[in-house]
């Protein structure tokens, strides 16, 4: 479904993605890993549309990214909910400016926040919600619009452990139900194991491993020892580019 | 005798309340042009600079000369002074909208238009109105300034006419009126920033 082809982007004189080679199949998820600063927001932006490549490209079911892609949702690192729409305004402007009638928009936003465990916060302001709450509007803002595919940025890292891992419950309950592709960003090993079929290892503008994740899906995998041989596998790959150096 | 206080009163509030009416209508849009284009903020904003600082009471004469003895110099003067700091404060909250928003409205597929209506006209309009109330105190000591001239009405007028009367208790009676009115208009801007600012 992606195919992201020798791409770069620079920020000025800084290169921030140099030789981007990445092929997501559909209805898979890529978890792509790497240190703060490497580059993964920039590859998620560039694939949302939302960046341009100064060489390469990115190919999303055969045809170029242009621009933001109607059927591409995107969780933005904080969430980037409106602070002066409540939960209700948030998650239904998409839908608004699709132009679906009003009864259609009220059925599909109540059924997202209501599956979200977020439907009696539903006239709250995002300043009057925990960051766990922000985390599942965002999510349901991305839903609701029935993406193809899903983009997240950092989608837990704000969060505390138990709210960690109670989102990442969510996404891969959400994912099973209905299977897109999905890719997520992250800075946590345990994520990338817990939510990533493929695993993208990024050091400095590039891609260095992609492993393969037999365990995923397993949402019991955090007390499997299988779970941490594959961490320990991530990590000792994040690892060793450090030792390169 | 100078009539009826609350009539000057009347005619001071609607002068004030015009005036910032006008302000709104000309800076919002202008601020929101050189918040968004490079190229006229670079072209417009060195004339705002230049005659942002410059006293504008200086200019009553010229108004007076230029739109009339009645209300409208009067309105002009205390537009002049509100509508930069309305100019500059839209533009530099556009210019401070945070780029996850505008991700978010890109990634939402909102179009030109509704990226105003949803992101921008919202982003400022908190920072409009700490404008405002910023604004108020010189606008209302320009008004009396402009209300010793040319006019029979106005609480400036008032006031300083019971004091060339010797009428102290009325004058007093203007100042605390004055104050009241103060009050009013500031009791204003709080009620409209809870009503259409709701989530601050
Ligand atoms: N808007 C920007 N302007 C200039 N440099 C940027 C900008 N955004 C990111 N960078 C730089 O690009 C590199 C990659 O950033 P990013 O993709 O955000 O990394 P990550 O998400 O992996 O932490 C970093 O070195 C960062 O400093
Ligand atoms: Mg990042």
């Amino acid at each position: 479904m992606i195919n992201v082809r020798d791409l770069g982007v620079n920020y000025g004189n800084e290169l921030a993605l140099n030789n981007i080679d990445l092929d997501i199949p559909g209805n898979r998820t890529c978890a792509i890993i790497g240190p703060s600063g490497c580059g993964k927001t920039t590859l998620l932006y560039t694939i949302a549309g939302l960046l341009k490549p100064s060489a390469g490209k990115v190919l999303i079911n055969d045809e170029e990214v242009q621009g933001a892609r109607r059927e591409t949702g995107v969780i933005l690192q904080n969430g980037g909910l409106f602070p002066w729409k409540t939960v209700w305004d948030n998650v239904s402007l998409g839908l608004k400016v699709r132009k679906f009638d009003k009864s259609a928009i009220n059925q599909k936003v109540a059924a997202i926040l209501e599956e979200l465990g977020i439907l009696e916060h539903r006239n709250k302001y995002p300043t009057q919600l925990s960051a766990g709450q922000k985390q599942r509007v965002a999510i349901a803002r991305a839903l609701v619009l029935e993406p193809d595919l899903l983009l997240m940025d950092e989608a837990s890292s704000a969060l505390d452990a138990i709210n960690r891992e109670l989102i990442q419950n969510l996404i891969l309950k959400l994912y099973k139900k209905n299977p897109i592709t999905m890719v997520l960003v992250t800075h946590s090993i345990e994520e990338a194991v817990f939510l990533g079929q493929t695993i993208v290892i990024m050091k400095q503008a590039k891609i260095n491993h992609k492993i393969n994740n037999p365990y995923f899906g397993d949402e019991d995998i955090r007390s499997k020892s299988d779970y941490y041989n594959v961490c320990r596998e991530v990590r000792e790959l994040l690892r060793g580019e450090d030792e390169e150096q | 005798m100078t009539g009826d206080l609350s009539l000057h009163i009347i005619i001071s509030i609607f002068r004030i309340t015009t005036a910032i009416v006008i302000s709104l209508g000309i800076g919002i849009p202008i601020g929101l042009w050189l918040g968004l284009s490079k190229r006229a903020d670079a072209v417009l904003s060195p004339v705002t600079y230049i005659l942002y600082p410059i006293p504008k009471v200086a200019f009553l004469p010229l108004f007076m000369m230029l739109f009339g003895l009645g209300n409208s110099s009067k309105i002009i003067l205390i537009i002049s002074i509100i509508v930069f700091q309305i100019i500059l404060t839209v533009r530099d909250g556009v210019k401070e909208i945070p780029t996850e928003y505008y991700y978010s409205v890109k990634t939402l597929g909102l179009n030109r238009w509704q990226i105003y209506r949803n992101m921008v006209i919202p982003a400022v309009f908190p920072k409009i109105i700490s404008a405002l109330r910023v604004s108020i105190g010189v606008s209302i000591a320009t008004l009396f300034f402009s209300e010793n001239f040319a006019t029979t009405y106005g609480i400036g007028y008032f006031i300083m006419n019971c004091w060339v009367m010797v009428d102290y208790i009325q004058m007093f009676a203007g100042i605390l009126a004055m104050s009241i009115m103060g009050i009013v208009i500031f009791k204003a801007i709080d009620l409209m920033e809870r009503k259409l600012c709701p989530w601050i």
